[in-house]
């Protein structure tokens, strides 16, 4: 006699007693600590607070440690989290051109003030493994020399130096932008969505995605001549207003990386030719995503600049629709969930159709 | 055993809200569904929540009962008809635990019924709200991927691509080849994507007498059909408008009315039918039984 | 309409607001569901007259932040109602018709339905409900009233409003799926009207 499947509260129960015993892995290793990923897994902390969208690196850890590693699980985790937080301010714009730099590069001028700063970067490491930190201690790394941090120093941005001789276009609102940024996690996106949306999007946006569709407009789906004007890293204040005292306070110091493309623009007959800017941001050293944001947002505004839109990047509705890497991976596996009644009702009708050309393939003989 | 009672709840989840939604992201739905009650079968934009559940595994379903469900409800949830499927069984709980309901398996004790894939088979009444999940809201996104055009399609009521795309299987195949997620015309005016039921379940939807919320998490979109409201399946003249069946009954109770699933019993192509709709498979084994 | 009374001076909100506003809802819900039969409201509140215990408690449920009220001048727009409103919804009140998610109306205003937001073709979600104050309900008699969410036909009295009222409903109901949706409300309960209930005598 057949019974039917049950049991899946009992199965679900189980799972995650597996899934605990398995992201614990061998208890003879001590666990790993929330200090831990948060001082040595630096990186993956930021892109979790990232794509995450909020900036809190001991609740990146611990998701990172929850999610056993997989960042876009712990990505969604905090995004999760971050829809039961209250909204107590709204934050002033941060001013990058006043950060305190720990790194900042520009391909674009071999000097300029402020200076080149190399800071913390895989640029020059030759990728070579390194077998001593293999070793049970790696805490004899040399010591380096740190220049003195900069304190309350403006290092104007790039793109400021051209706009002092109008080559590049000023940043200012266009035709479609609110004069407030909109808020992608209170309002549902819509179509043409304006530069801050965009770029909100895209600053959560997924890394890999981002990547790989700033990579084609490099390689001609959507050529837009960029230039890395200025990438820099370092701290920044964040400031609010509150009603009660109507002036801004300090509230905190955030690490995030900028990146400012410079691309090159023919110009029209109402604007005469000039550089056009791209621009990413990204919370901690995230260069790599900055950069990909930056090629990525330039594309979009292709049809603000009057450019053909003919490549996968320079179309709005596509990048942004499927950016967002919570979203994707939700959906891409929920395929994994029982279809049986879809199916089901395919297998009626393709066999319906089957037994209706059989049909006609024997009258055809017939005749 | 088949419970007979509704089950309460227990232990629910500290430091959470009730039905774990804020009250503002609350009132936000609450409004949206209004508007979409009083535009039937019109998708209404919504500010979907990230849910701690993934995208595509009912999060606007969620969001819709989280903000529908009060402490007195008692609530059913089904996955491909059946209560016991994994998915079903986590979305249960989640409410459980967070809302403090009672949950049921009997279709005519729940005042809530969240679903995907499935219209119960047991007629609903004015006494209950069935919460649809969505995977894809929008019925004309095959014909036209865009949005921002799919908006201007609904908004002149300009439905000739679909109609094209039926008539397309017709001539190629004979017949209308879409089998689920059958596109619908709600009151004469709105096409709608009833979500992936079967084809089988569409009639159910016309002039039901019980409200129909659907909520789509990922796409942002809830949409309504209000109790008695025509909703038709498109179809063409010399092509009507034509449900699954089956030569088979079901092998648990002997239904031969109910949408069945197919169950392979052995690798030498043995197959048998049961419902799908395990409520209503267990209801008539059990009248069967008590009968004899 | 800018002075903010005292939070001493205030009458309450519900006394449990979050179980209180899903209740109200619910009855929101059933009432545009079912359209012109008339729900009960299961949680009161004592709110500052003129607003009605039914509209107020409509509108604690259902406007915030982000759905602003408007108050008709001819009575409802006072600083006890208006200061209620924004210490327990927290929500905008405004005085341009067009920018109100929710209107509330006394009967007797209602019949200049002119300038709320009615949607766009594209967007018609984006238009007012109008909670219109009215001395009394019943079910079964007055006009007759078809469409969705109701079976066959159904009759509801509305007393108190004018014939301009009906005649606007009914532009209204011409303007679909643009249009206004309308709750009627009433000491014993509130009945609903949206966009596509179709009223005859
Ligand atoms: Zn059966």
């Amino acid at each position: 006699m057949y019974v039917a499947v049950k049991g899946g509260e009992r199965a679900i129960d189980n799972a995650h007693r597996l899934l605990a015993e398995e992201r614990r892995g061998d208890r003879a290793v001590p666990a790993l600590s929330l200090t831990q990923i948060k001082e040595q897994m630096t990186l993956a902390v930021d892109r979790v607070m990232t794509e995450g969208s909020l900036y809190d690196r001991d609740l990146a850890a611990l998701a990172i440690k929850q999610a056993r590693g997989d960042l876009v699980e712990a990505i969604f985790l905090l995004r999760a989290y971050r829809t039961t937080l209250p909204r107590l301010a709204v934050s002033e714009p941060v001013d990058t051109a006043r950060m305190t730099i720990r790194r900042r590069v520009s391909a674009t001028f071999k000097d300029l003030p402020g200076g080149q700063v190399l800071g913390p970067t895989f640029d020059y490491t030759h990728r070579l493994m390194d077998f001593k930190l293999a070793a049970e201690a790696d805490d004899d790394a040399e010591p380096c020399e740190r220049g003195e941090p900069r304190q309350d120093e403006t290092v104007p941005r790039v793109a400021d130096l051209l706009g002092e001789e109008g080559l590049i276009e000023p940043e200012v609102p266009r035709d479609g932008d609110t004069a407030e940024p909109g808020d992608i996690t209170r309002e549902p996106l819509e179509f043409p969505a304006d530069r801050s949306t965009r770029l909100q999007s895209l600053a959560r946006g997924d890394e890999g995605y981002l990547l790989g569709l700033a990579y084609s407009t490099q390689r001609g789906y959507g050529r837009n001549h960029p230039f890395a004007g200025e990438i820099r890293m370092g701290d920044v204040a964040v400031e609010i207003v509150p009603e009660e005292l109507g002036f801004a306070v300090e509230i905190g110091d955030i690490t995030v990386t900028e990146c400012q493309m410079i691309n090159q623009f023919k110009g029209s007959k109402a604007a005469p030719p000039q550089f056009t800017r791209g621009y990413g941001l990204t919370f901690g050293q995230g260069e790599r995503k900055a950069m990909a944001m930056a090629l990525v947002d330039r594309s979009l505004r292709a049809e603000e600049l009057g450019e053909d839109l003919t490549a996968p990047a320079q179309d709005a509705e596509f990048v942004l629709s499927h950016c967002d890497n919570v979203e994707a991976s939700g959906f891409v596996q929920h395929l994994k969930l029982p279809h049986y009644v879809d199916f089901q009702g395919e297998l009626v009708t393709v066999r319906a159709l089957r037994r209706e050309h059989e049909r006609k393939e024997a009258t055809d003989a017939a005749e | 055993m088949q419970p007979n009672d509704a089950t309460q709840a227990q232990d629910t989840l500290d430091g959470y809200n009730f039905a774990y939604l804020d009250e503002q992201t609350k009132r936000m739905i609450r409004r949206a569904t209004l508007k979409a009650v009083a535009i039937p079968g019109y998708q209404v934009p919504f500010a979907g929540r990230e849910m701690p559940l993934p995208y595509g595994w009912g999060t606007g379903g969620i969001q819709v009962t989280a903000a529908v469900i009060g402490p007195d409800d008692t609530l059913k949830v089904i996955d491909q008809g059946a209560d016991d499927t994994t998915n079903a069984v986590s979305i249960r709980r989640f409410f459980a635990r967070t809302a403090g309901v009672a949950t049921t398996e009997r279709t005519t004790q729940a005042s809530l019924i969240q679903t995907r894939h499935r219209i119960p088979e047991a007629p609903l009444t004015e006494d209950q709200i069935l919460v649809y999940q969505v995977p894809i809201p929008e019925p004309l996104r095959w014909m036209e991927a865009r949005e921002s055009e799919t908006r201007k399609m609904h908004a002149l009521e300009e439905y000739g691509v679909m109609h094209v795309k039926l008539y397309e299987d017709i001539a190629h195949l004979g017949r209308i080849a879409t089998s689920y997620d059958y596109p619908v015309r709600v009151n004469g005016r709105y096409v709608m994507a009833p979500s992936p039921i079967p084809k089988f379940d569409n009639p159910k939807m016309d002039m039901m007498p019980a409200l129909q919320l659907f909520g789509a998490g990922r796409e942002k979109r809830i949409y309504a059909v209000p109790p008695y409201t025509r909703v038709e399946s498109l179809d063409f003249e010399d092509h009507p408008f034509e449900v699954q069946a089956w030569d088979e009954a079901c092998a648990l109770c002997g239904a031969t009315d109910s949408y069945l699933d197919e169950v392979v019993i052995d690798d030498a192509g043995g197959r048998m039918f049961v419902c799908s709709d395990t409520d209503h498979c267990t209801q008539r084994t059990a009248s069967r039984e008590a009968a004899e | 309409m800018t002075a903010i009374p005292h939070a001493s001076d205030l009458r309450p909100g519900f006394a449990d607001p979050v179980l209180s506003g899903q209740a109200v809802y619910r009855a929101v819900l059933k009432g545009m569901s079912y359209p012109g039969r008339l729900q009960a409201l299961p949680a009161t509140v004592d709110a500052p007259p003129p607003l009605s215990p039914v509209a107020a408690g409509v509108l604690l449920a259902l406007a915030d932040l982000d759905a602003p009220v408007w108050l008709d001048p001819a009575g409802l727009a006072t600083d006890d109602v208006a200061g209620w409103l924004r210490f327990h919804c927290g929500c905008p009140v405004v005085e341009d018709r067009a920018t109100a998610a929710f209107a509330v109306l006394d009967a007797t205003s209602a019949a200049d339905l002119e300038g709320f937001a009615l949607g766009t073709p594209e967007y018609p979600e984006r238009s007012a409900t109008l909670i219109i104050q009215v001395p009394r309900l019943a079910e079964g008699e007055g006009h007759t009233l078809t469409g969705p969410g109701i079976k066959g036909s159904t009759r509801l009295r509305a007393e108190g409003l004018p014939e301009g009222f009906w005649r606007a409903l009914a532009d209204n109901r011409l303007l679909f799926p643009q249009g206004l949706d309308v709750i009627l409300a009433a000491p014993e309960g509130l009945a609903c009207l949206p966009r596509t209930t179709i009223v005859s005598e």
